[in-house]
């Protein structure tokens, strides 16, 4: 299964700022809920999130269990050149998920 | 305790989180802000902090925190952190910037265990702190499903 | 003693605001989509920002995977979705083609994959039916629901409304005292929807993950401290195929969003 949908343009002018925005499949699992058997669910979340554009890091974040299940996150950066813009995802449980897209400027 | 609040939650079909396991709390808020900024001054302004002033079920609370820079090498917000006060711990999350970003302004999703204060704080690469906070009324869902 | 207090509570929760709610002709029908806060419904409307999206971008690569013995994908018998899939889900439940049997659009799914595919039925809320139907269903947003006029379907809808009326349960309730007599008014803080079925598959904060029309009553059952149904019973079944009826006419906006 798919587990990442990430929205960025396809196509963008050399200096545009753009907005991208990625979404995972996760259930950013607390460690603070009890199951029904009245014991605690363990952790499992997302810990870290980064975007690289032709392998530079545009950006990252740091997550704490309370964000949200499904994680969404937007963030803007400046279109240099043509090329392919990777998302990592890593976390809990050996959690690690890349997704990619490409991106052309002119 | 827990298992009253689990009898309630069944019994009335109303949502009671069972945090009891550790809690955040306006001290531990403040002591982690007091680490992350290193007690140096920090500033209202620059920061804006957009969260609904109210939401439904505290599972998802959308929000977009902006900065006002014109993120130049010179002069960029080298990170965003959002805390809050009432969840088991008040950290959320921390976003880390660069020049390459444009414009200083990050968009998530996150969990409130109950109505709160959360707390944005900006810092640039020169170091000035600046911060913004927002209450978030938390409305109780009337049905909940049994944990499964 | 502390259940009967709840439940007079909640009786005079619901008499405290009796009259908020009497008034107007006309159709007066709305979704739980009209009484949500604005962020939500912009979470609902921008696909760039919809968690269910993600079912549905996991509905479209299973659509065109082979399964099952005959290796077929879903995407060998039918053209692609947006043509071939319009307006269905706005028509189930419904008899399957050719056949005495009931399903809803999840049931439907289960038939092809076990008849054309020669594979395992997918279980009830696993994340593979959901990412189906909602990848099916999203063919139809926009469309209105549209129950098929088969006489066979008027005795099945008699059945969900009677379901739906009955009182059952620790609290002595009816899906009816709530979404009928009392919809609009405020259980603790939530607006009571009136339950009109247009969103599922359904992507709901509560739950954290998208989930059935049947998940959905299968909650109210456990609010009303009712023992649920089995999955894919008849029962919940009739009660769909009552609830679709009761809707007709409303727009498909599944995947939405809810508190």
């Amino acid at each position: 299964m798919a587990n990442a949908l990430i929205n960025a343009p396809k196509t963008a002018k050399r200096g545009d700022t753009i907005e991208i925005k990625a979404l995972i499949l996760h259930p950013m699992e607390t460690g603070f809920r009890p199951g029904t058997n009245g014991r605690m669910i363990p952790r499992n979340i997302i810990e870290h999130f980064s975007a690289r554009w032709n392998g530079e890091e545009i950006f990252a974040m740091t997550f704490s269990p309370a964000i949200a299940a499904n994680p969404f996150v937007s963030f803007f950066t400046v279109a240099k050149e043509s090329g392919k813009i990777d998302f990592l995802w890593t976390g809990d449980e050996d959690f690690r998920v890349t997704e990619s897209v490409a991106i052309t400027v002119t | 305790m827990a298992s009253r609040r689990s009898f309630l939650v069944g019994a009335a079909g109303v949502v009671l989180l069972p945090f009891d396991a550790a809690r955040a709390t306006p001290e531990a808020l403040a002591e982690l802000i007091k680490q992350v900024t290193g007690g140096r001054e920090v500033r209202q302004g620059k920061i804006k902090l957009d969260a609904p002033p109210l939401i439904e079920n505290g599972n998802t609370v959308p929000l977009t925190i902006s900065v006002e820079s014109p993120m130049t090498d010179a002069d960029y917000v080298k990170t965003i952190h959002l805390f809050n006060e009432k969840n088991p711990q008040p950290h959320v999350f921390t976003a880390t910037l660069m020049p390459r970003n444009g414009r200083a302004q990050v968009g998530t999703r996150i969990k409130l265990a109950d109505t709160q204060k959360i707390v944005a704080i900006a810092e640039t690469n020169s170091g000035e702190l600046w911060t913004a906070s927002a209450e978030v009324i938390v409305t109780i869902a009337a049905c909940i499903e049994d944990v499964n | 003693m502390r259940l009967r207090y709840l439940g007079l509570a909640l009786v005079s929760i619901f008499v405290a605001s009796w009259a908020a709610a009497q008034s107007g002709g006309g159709d007066q029908r709305r979704t739980g989509y009209q009484d949500m806060s604005a962020p939500l419904q912009q979470m609902e409307d921008d696909d760039t920002a919809n968690p269910g999206m993600l079912f549905v971008q996991a509905g479209e690569i299973l659509w065109n995977a082979p399964a099952g013995k005959a290796n077929k994908a879903c995407a060998d018998c039918h053209s692609a979705v947006d043509k071939s899939m319009k307006g269905v889900a706005a028509r189930y439940p419904a008899f399957a083609k050719d056949t005495d049997t009931l399903v809803d659009l999840d049931g439907r799914i289960n038939l092809c994959r076990t008849g054309q595919q020669q594979a395992d039925a997918l279980k009830p809320e696993s994340q593979d039916i959901l990412a189906l139907s909602a990848y099916v269903t999203r063919a139809s947003r926009g469309l209105p629901i549209a129950p098929p006029a088969d006489p066979r379907l008027v005795k099945v809808r008699a059945e969900g409304e009677v379901l739906f009326k009955r009182r059952e349960g620790q609290l002595n309730l009816s899906c009816a005292n709530c979404h009928d007599d009392n919809a609009g008014r405020k259980l603790a803080g939530a607006t009571i929807p009136q339950g009109h079925p247009t969103a599922y598959p359904v992507y709901r904060s509560e739950w954290q993950t998208v989930g059935s029309l049947q998940r959905r009553l299968r909650n109210c059952m456990i609010g009303m401290r009712s023992e649920p149904y089995a999955y894919n019973s008849a029962e919940y079944v009739a009660l769909e195929a009552y609830l679709m009826d009761r809707a007709k006419g409303l727009k498909i906006e599944s995947p939405g969003i809810r508190p």
